[in-house]
């Protein structure tokens, strides 16, 4: 099973797609997924994450089949 | 506990009386607090006409559940409902709803603020304003609540 990556609000009009899927092979944190995902671009220092719909850090361990998510700082309420 | 996405206007006192005399025993509890946030006409000096609330299905309620979970461990809770809009809003319409019922007047004040501060730095929401102008922009963070 890929990683399937999403990305939310304006991170996903910046990234110009709001999800894709990448094999889990040589992918071990977070961080990967977004070197991948990015062409190695870095992550804006704000950037948010979560595996699996959990809050998650960059260093944060990813598997096959994960879902892994990005977007900016949150703005409900 | 209940959490409830919404796609479409919703009345938040029609909401809470429902919940109230539904899900909460008459006689039991003697305090409810709760907290209404409505779309305003302006931000940051600009006028606003709409928005568009965008979240993370699955995540966003998930991280609700999570924190109204955590208001029931932090107090002694008789009940607690947060409802949230999503999609299209226009001005002047309620945005969330977050009630809280207990005992006594301590507990539903201090978990109804929890829930409010805790949804706005932690639930995966997105404001999208639609000016005047016709010109949109994404919030990029909340004023502080405290």
């Amino acid at each position: 099973m890929p990683i399937k990556v999403r990305f939310f609000a304006s991170l996903r009009e910046q990234i110009g797609r709001a999800e894709l899927e990448m094999p889990a092979d040589g992918v071990a944190t977070v961080g990967d997924v977004w070197a991948n995902a990015s062409a190695g671009a870095a992550p804006p220092a704000d950037v948010l994450a979560a595996v699996n719909h959990t809050t998650a850090g960059l260093e944060h361990p990813v598997a096959d089949g994960d879902e892994v998510g990005f977007f900016p700082p949150v703005t409900g309420g | 506990m209940s959490v409830e996405l919404s796609a479409s206007p919703f009345s938040p006192w029609q909401v809470l009386a429902v919940h109230e005399r539904r899900v909460l025993r008459a006689g039991e509890y003697g305090a409810c607090a709760s907290f209404v946030g409505s779309m305003r006409d302006s931000n940051e000096g600009d006028g606003v006409v709409s928005m568009e609330l965008e979240h993370y299905p699955g995540m966003t309620e998930r991280e609700l559940d999570t924190i109204e979970r955590e208001a029931g461990e932090r107090w002694p809770l008789l009940g607690s409902l947060i409802v949230h809009r999503v999609g299209e809003i226009a001005v002047g319409e309620p945005i969330v709803l977050c009630a809280c019922w207990s005992a006594h007047r301590k507990a539903s004040f201090e978990a109804c603020r929890f829930l409010m501060e805790a949804l706005k730095s932690r639930a995966p929401f997105w404001k999208k304003e639609t000016l005047a102008s016709g010109q949109t922009r994404w919030v990029e963070r909340n004023t502080p609540g405290y």
